[in-house]
C-alpha cells in the first residue's frame, strides 16, 4: 500500500483531553506512504464519515486508518464508511487510541506519545493488510428455547405466534418454572398461577411449539444460523402418549418423598404430578425413589392400577437431534442454600424458611392449603421475622450482587401474612429498601403504613433456637440500638443465584458467564439480551436476578432478536478466519487438538494424498489459537497475519 | 449537633488516621448494622459499632474522643466473621483507643488493686494490654 | 498407641497459676495417648490480645520471641492450653507466612520485625503453632481416646464451650466459627451426651471482667442458661479466662429462684482424664462454682444479671 490516509478523532475531549491532537496529525502526516492526515471532533458522526469517505475517494486511498476508540464499538460503523467509498472494509483498520491511551493517561506528552506509537503500529499492520469477503451461510428458520419457565414460556409463544417452529426444553416434570410456585405476585397481587396457567396450557397447544419436558440439550454443535442440537430425553416410566392424567396409580405408590415444587415442606409419592396444573399433565416416576431398579422389579402397584396401561418400567433414555438457526437461554435462578448461612443456623432450624418456601405456604395450592403454619410443630405464627440480603450484598460469605427482588417479594409477603394472621407481628431487617420499579415504592409504602408492618434498619447478626422459638439478634440502626426478637418463624430472602445446571449449559454451547455464574451479555448496555456467541440470546434470571416483568420484557425482546434473524435467508459471516497454507503444512494434528470449536479437522490433501489441517470457516471464530500453535507457522489467521502482528510490533518499539 | 463539611472542615484528618492504625478501609462500610447486631458487648455500649465507624467516616473526632463504647469491646471478632465487607472492626476499635490515649484522653477507668485480688493473670494482664499503647 | 508423637509446649502465665488443673490434666491425657509434650525450656508472655494496631511494633515482639526460641530448641510444632496463647501466637506467626497472612495490613511486618531485632536470617516462620484440641483432631483417633477409658461417663451431658479465640478470626479458626464441634467425637469417645447449644462460640465478656464484671456476668448468665436449657450437666472449656469468667462469677446464689442453676465448669482436658482415669493435680477450689470464693462485687453482679 502506497496511499494511506490517517482519521484522527478527538470523540470531544475523551481524546483530546491528554493526546494533543495536532502535534500527532503534524507527527503522523510526515510518516511513509501517508498521503493525508486530519482530525475531526466526532470522527463517528455522519460529517466525520462522509469527510472520510470523500478522502478516499477523492485521494484514491487504498488503506485507511481510523485513530479513535475501540474497534468493538465503532469498527463496524467505519468498515461501512469505507464500503460506501468503494474501500473494501478490511483495508481500513481502526487504532485505539482512547482504552488504550487517552483514558489511561493524565500526562499530554505521554499520552501523544502513546498514540503516536500505536498509530504507527497500525500503519504498519495496514500495510499488509489484504482485501477480504464475508462468507455466506443459510439460517435454518427455527429456534431452540432451553428453560420452560414464565421467560421459555414467552419467548416460545412469541416466535410460535410468528408463524416459526419453536422447540421448547425444560428438565423438569413440567413447564412453569419458579412463577408456578408463586403465590401472589407483586406489587398488584394478582394470583400467580392464575395468570401463568393459561400461557403454559396456550404453548402447549401451539402448533408451531415443539414441548420437550423431562429433557435436557446435552449437545450443541455449528454456529448461528445452523445450530445441531441433541436433546436427552429422561425416562418418566410412564408412556406420555398413553397418560390419561387420571391419578389412578399415586394412592397405590407405597413411597413419600419430600416435593420440590413444595420447596420439601410437602410430601408427594414416587408417582406423581409436580402440581395440579402441571404441563404437560402426565405423570412421572422418579426412579431414585421408586423401589425398583433397573435389575430388579420389587413393586407393581402403580402399573397395576394404570388402566390405560402407560406404565413401563423399563423405558429407556433416549435423544433426538435437530436443527435450529438460533437459541434462547432461559434457565432462571434458584435461591442460594440457608445451609450456606452458618450463624443463622445452617439448615439446622425447621422454623428458618427461604423465600420460595414461604411463598409455597401462602399458595393455596401449597402444602398447607395458605394457611401459614411452622414446619417444627404446625402452628400458625405470630411473630415472623423477615431477614433480607441474607446472602446477597455480602462479598465475604454470599454473593456481592443485590439480589434485586427480594425487597418487593418480602413487602408482599409481609402484607401477605398480615392478611392471613391478622393478629400477628411482621418484622423486617433491612439495609436499604430497593423499590425502583413501577408501583414499587408506593407497594412498599402501602405496606408500612397499612399494615403496620415494622421495618427495622439493620442486618441480622445470628438466629438460635431456645425452647421452642427462635431468637433473633439484630440491631436497629435508626435508633441505634441491639433488637432481639423471639420469633416463631423466621424467612430468609436469600440471595438468587443462576440455576445449578447453567455451568454446565455454558460450556455445552461455549458461552460465558460472569462471576456469579449468570450467562454474560454480549454488551451491558446495548447487548442485554444477546449472549456473546452470535445467534444464542438470553432471557429472564439466567442472565441475572430480575422480577416477573422484566422477565417476560427480556423474553420477548430475545425472541425478537431471533425472529430478525430468522428473516434473513443468509446470514454474513466474518472473513477473519483461520487459514492453513497446505505447502507448509506437516500434518501433526496439534491445530486440530487445540481448536475449542472443532474447525479444524485432518484430512489427505488433494494435491499431494499427506494429511493436512483444513478449518470450516463457518466454525471458526477466529480465535487465532490454531495460528499460535501451529509450530510450521503454517495456519494464519486472515485480518491478523503473522506479517501484520510483527509488522505493527516493530513500528510500535 | 449539626454536623458541618465542607472546605472549612478537614474532612479526612481523624479517618484518615483511624485507617492508618486499624489498616481497615473505613469508606467500605456500608453500615449494615450487622456487627452491631451480634456484638456482645453493645449493650452496654454508648455507640454502637456501627455508629462509631459511621462517626470516624463522617470524621468526627469530639464523638469518638469521647466514646466509652470502644472500651467495652472485647476483641471476640464476632463482629470482623460476619462482616460482609470483610472489615476488621475490631481493629477499628482499637484504633479509637489509641488514639483517645495517644491524646492524652483514654475515657475509661483502670481498676483499682482491691479488685484485682480474685482475677487471674490472664485476664489482669490482657486487660492492662489495651492501655499499651 | 502411636510412637513418636512429640510437641513443643507453650504454657503461658495462667497455666502455671490458676489453672494448673488444665495444665496437669492436659498433660496426663497427652501422656495416656503416647504424646511426648515438652515445656519450651525459656518462655515468656505470649504478648496476650494479639496487638489490632497497624503500625506499632512492640507488642508482637513478646510473641516473636517465643517462636524464635522454639525454633531455636528445634521444634517444628508447638502447641498451647490457653485459648489466648494459641491466638497471639498463631496471628503473629501468620505474619510470617505469606500464604496464611490473610490480612493484608500484616503483609510488611515480617522484615519490619526480623530487622528490629537484628535477627539473620531472621524468624522463618517453619513453626507451626497448634491448640492442644487442633493437635488432638489431627494427630489422635478418637478410638484411641475410647480404648483408655475406664470410667465411662454413661451418658452425661456435656456442653462444649468454645468462646472466640480459638475459632476467630478466621484465618486462625481451627474449627467452624458459626458451628464448632471439634470436641464432640472426643467427648463421644467418653461415653458422654454432647450438649451442641447456639451460644457455644459467643464471647464470655474475656478480658472486660477486669472493669465490667456486671457486662461479663450477663454475658455468662446468658451462656450458661443456653446450656442448660439444651438439657447440659456441665460445660467444657478450653480457655482459662472462659473458665474463670463462666465459673467464678456463679458463686454462692444458686439457692435463689431466678437464673441458670449452678452449673459446673470444667476443662475439657480433666473430663478426658477422669475418664481416661488419669492422676493430674487438682486445685478442688476451681472444681465446682459452689466453691469458688466470691470475688469482690462478684455476688452482686451476678444477681443483677439474672
Amino acid at each position: 500500500m502506497t496511499r494511506l490516509g490517517v482519521f484522527i478523532c478527538h470523540c470531544g475531549k475523551n481524546i483530546s483531553r491528554t493526546v494533543n491532537i495536532e502535534a500527532l496529525r503534524k507527527k503522523v502526516s510526515t510518516l511513509t506512504d501517508v498521503v493525508l492526515a486530519k482530525d475531526y471532533l466526532y470522527m463517528c458522526s455522519k460529517p466525520g464519515q462522509t469527510m472520510i469517505a470523500d478522502d478516499i475517494r477523492e485521494h484514491r486511498l487504498d488503506g485507511a486508518l481510523v485513530a479513535a476508540c475501540s474497534p468493538r464499538l465503532h469498527g463496524k460503523t467505519f468498515a461501512q464508511t469505507a464500503q460506501r467509498a468503494g474501500l473494501n472494509p478490511y483495508l481500513l483498520d481502526m487504532a485505539n487510541i482512547r482504552e488504550h491511551c487517552s483514558w489511561v493517561h493524565i500526562d499530554g506528552a505521554e499520552g501523544t506519545e502513546k498514540a503516536f506509537s500505536i498509530i504507527k503500529g497500525s500503519l504498519g499492520r495496514l500495510h499488509y493488510a489484504e482485501p477480504l469477503e464475508p462468507f455466506q451461510s443459510p439460517v435454518t428458520k427455527r429456534v431452540l428455547v432451553i428453560g420452560g419457565g414464565v421467560a421459555g414460556i414467552q419467548a416460545a409463544l412469541d416466535i410460535a405466534n410468528s408463524g416459526h417452529e419453536v422447540y421448547l426444553v425444560e428438565k423438569s416434570p413440567s413447564l412453569g418454572g419458579h412463577m408456578a410456585q408463586l403465590g401472589e405476585t407483586f406489587p398488584t397481587l394478582d394470583c400467580s398461577s392464575c395468570i401463568l396457567t393459561p400461557r403454559m396450557v396456550e404453548v402447549s397447544q401451539n402448533e408451531y411449539v415443539h414441548l420437550f419436558s423431562y429433557a435436557e440439550a446435552t449437545r450443541v454443535e455449528g454456529n448461528i444460523g445452523q445450530f445441531q442440537v441433541t436433546v436427552r430425553f429422561k425416562p418418566r416410566y410412564i408412556d406420555e402418549t398413553l397418560c390419561t392424567g387420571c391419578g389412578d396409580c399415586v394412592p397405590t405408590c407405597p413411597v413419600v418423598v419430600p416435593n420440590e415444587f413444595d420447596q420439601g415442606l410437602g410430601a408427594r409419592k414416587a408417582v406423581y404430578l409436580p402440581f395440579p396444573q402441571a404441563v404437560p399433565a402426565v405423570y412421572t416416576i422418579d426412579w431414585d425413589a421408586c423401589l425398583n431398579t433397573d435389575k430388579l422389579i420389587i413393586c407393581e402397584n402403580c402399573y397395576k392400577s394404570c388402566e390405560a396401561r402407560a406404565i413401563n418400567f423399563l423405558m429407556e433414555p433416549r435423544e433426538i437431534t435437530f436443527e435450529v438457526g438460533a437459541i434462547i437461554l432461559s434457565t432462571g435462578y434458584e435461591l442460594m442454600p440457608v445451609a450456606h448461612i452458618g450463624e443463622y443456623g445452617g439448615d439446622g432450624y425447621e422454623d428458618v424458611i427461604d423465600g420460595l418456601q414461604f411463598e409455597r405456604m401462602l399458595s393455596a395450592s401449597g402444602p398447607t392449603g395458605g394457611v401459614v403454619r411452622r414446619p417444627s410443630d404446625g402452628r400458625i405464627p405470630q411473630n415472623v421475622v423477615f431477614v433480607q440480603c441474607a446472602g446477597s450484598r455480602d462479598p465475604e460469605h454470599g454473593v456481592p450482587y443485590c439480589s434485586k427482588v427480594c425487597c418487593m417479594y418480602t413487602a408482599k409477603q409481609a402484607l401477605l401474612y398480615k392478611h392471613a394472621v391478622p393478629d400477628g407481628q411482621a418484622y423486617v431487617f433491612y439495609i436499604d429498601i430497593r423499590a425502583a420499579g413501577k408501583g414499587h415504592e408506593e407497594f412498599v409504602q402501602k405496606v408500612m403504613s397499612e399494615e403496620r408492618i415494622l421495618y427495622l434498619r439493620g442486618k441480622v447478626s445470628k438466629i438460635f433456637k431456645s425452647g421452642d422459638k427462635l431468637v433473633v439478634w439484630g440491631a436497629d440502626t435508626l435508633s441505634g440500638r441491639q433488637v432481639e426478637i423471639e420469633a416463631d418463624l423466621v424467612v430468609l430472602a436469600m440471595a438468587v443465584i443462576p440455576s445449578s445446571g447453567s455451568q454446565k449449559l455454558a460450556r455445552t454451547l461455549h458461552i460465558a458467564s460472569d462471576l456469579g455464574g449468570f450467562f454474560s451479555e454480549a454488551h451491558p448496555k446495548l447487548g442485554p439480551l444477546e449472549s456473546n456467541t452470535d445467534g444464542i440470546f438470553l432471557a429472564g434470571a439466567a442472565q441475572f436476578a430480575k422480577d416477573i416483568t422484566d422477565t417476560v420484557s427480556q423474553a420477548t425482546g430475545a425472541a425478537g432478536k431471533a425472529l430478525s434473524l430468522l428473516a434473513n435467508d443468509f446470514i454474513k459471516l466474518e472473513p477473519t478466519v483461520s487459514k492453513v497454507e497446505e505447502g507448509l503444512c506437516r500434518g501433526c494434528g496439534l491445530c486440530a487438538s487445540i481448536c475449542p470449536f472443532g474447525a479444524v479437522t485432518m484430512s489427505p490433501s488433494e494435491k499431494t494424498g499427506a494429511m493436512v489441517a483444513g478449518i470450516n470457516p463457518v466454525l471458526c471464530k477466529g480465535c487465532g489459537l490454531c495460528a499460535a500453535g501451529c509450530l510450521s507457522g503454517a495456519i494464519n489467521l486472515r485480518g491478523s497475519s503473522f506479517k501484520q502482528i510483527f509488522a505493527q510490533l516493530e513500528e510500535m518499539v | 449537633m449539626k454536623i458541618i463539611l465542607g472546605n472549612s472542615h478537614p474532612q479526612s484528618l481523624f479517618a484518615q488516621r483511624i485507617e492508618a492504625l486499624s489498616g481497615q478501609k473505613l469508606f467500605a462500610c456500608y453500615q449494615c448494622g450487622k456487627c452491631s447486631s451480634g456484638c456482645p458487648m453493645a449493650e452496654s455500649m454508648d455507640l454502637l459499632p456501627n455508629r462509631v465507624i459511621r462517626e470516624a467516616q463522617l470524621n468526627n473526632g469530639p464523638v469518638l474522643m469521647s466514646c466509652r463504647a470502644v472500651w467495652f469491646c472485647s476483641s471476640c471478632f464476632a463482629c470482623a466473621v460476619r462482616c460482609p465487607k470483610g472489615i476488621d472492626i475490631a481493629r477499628i476499635m482499637e484504633a479509637v483507643r489509641t488514639i483517645q490515649m495517644m491524646d492524652g484522653k483514654p475515657i475509661t477507668e483502670q481498676p483499682s488493686c482491691e479488685d484485682t485480688g480474685t482475677l487471674p493473670q490472664i485476664a489482669l494482664v490482657s486487660h492492662f494490654r489495651k492501655f499499651n499503647v | 498407641m502411636p510412637e513418636g508423637l512429640r510437641v513443643g509446649y507453650f504454657p503461658g502465665c495462667t497455666l502455671k497459676t490458676d489453672a494448673r488443673d488444665f495444665e496437669s490434666s492436659a498433660l496426663a491425657v497427652a501422656g495416656a495417648l503416647g504424646i511426648e509434650v515438652a515445656e519450651l525450656s525459656r518462655w515468656n508472655c505470649c504478648g496476650t490480645v494479639y496487638s489490632l494496631d497497624a503500625v506499632n511494633l512492640m507488642p508482637r515482639l513478646a510473641s516473636v520471641h517465643n517462636l524464635i526460641r522454639a525454633e531455636e530448641e528445634g521444634f517444628s510444632e508447638i502447641m498451647t492450653l490457653c485459648s489466648m496463647c494459641y491466638n497471639t501466637l498463631k496471628r503473629t506467626n501468620n505474619l510470617f507466612t505469606s500464604i496464611n497472612s490473610a490480612v493484608v495490613a500484616d503483609a510488611p511486618w515480617r522484615t519490619a520485625i526480623n530487622d528490629f531485632l537484628c535477627l539473620d536470617p531472621g524468624y522463618s516462620g517453619r513453626v507451626k503453632i497448634y491448640h492442644f484440641l487442633e493437635f488432638l483432631r489431627e494427630k489422635i483417633k478418637p478410638e484411641q481416646v475410647k480404648d483408655l477409658v475406664v470410667r465411662p461417663l454413661d451418658g452425661l451431658a456435656v456442653a462444649p464451650y468454645y468462646g472466640c479465640l480459638l475459632l476467630r478470626p478466621k484465618e486462625i479458626a481451627i474449627d467452624d466459627p458459626e458451628k464448632p464441634e471439634i470436641l464432640t467425637p472426643f467427648l463421644s469417645a467418653l461415653g458422654a451426651k454432647v450438649i451442641d447449644f447456639p451460644l457455644n462460640n459467643e464471647c464470655c465478656g474475656a478480658y472486660q471482667t477486669a472493669m465490667h464484671p456486671e457486662a461479663v456476668a450477663r454475658r455468662a448468665c446468658r451462656i450458661i442458661s443456653s446450656a442448660q436449657s439444651e438439657g447440659a450437666d456441665m460445660i467444657a472449656v478450653s480457655c482459662p479466662l472462659c473458665h474463670y469468667n463462666l465459673s467464678a462469677l456463679q458463686n454462692a446464689t444458686n439457692s435463689r429462684q431466678s437464673g441458670p442453676k449452678a452449673m459446673p465448669i470444667i476443662y475439657f482436658t480433666e473430663i478426658m482424664a477422669r475418664a481416661m482415669g488419669l492422676n493430674y493435680q487438682t486445685d478442688a477450689a476451681n472444681m465446682t462454682p459452689t466453691s469458688v470464693p466470691p470475688g469482690r462485687c462478684r455476688a452482686s453482679a451476678w444477681e443483677a444479671a439474672k
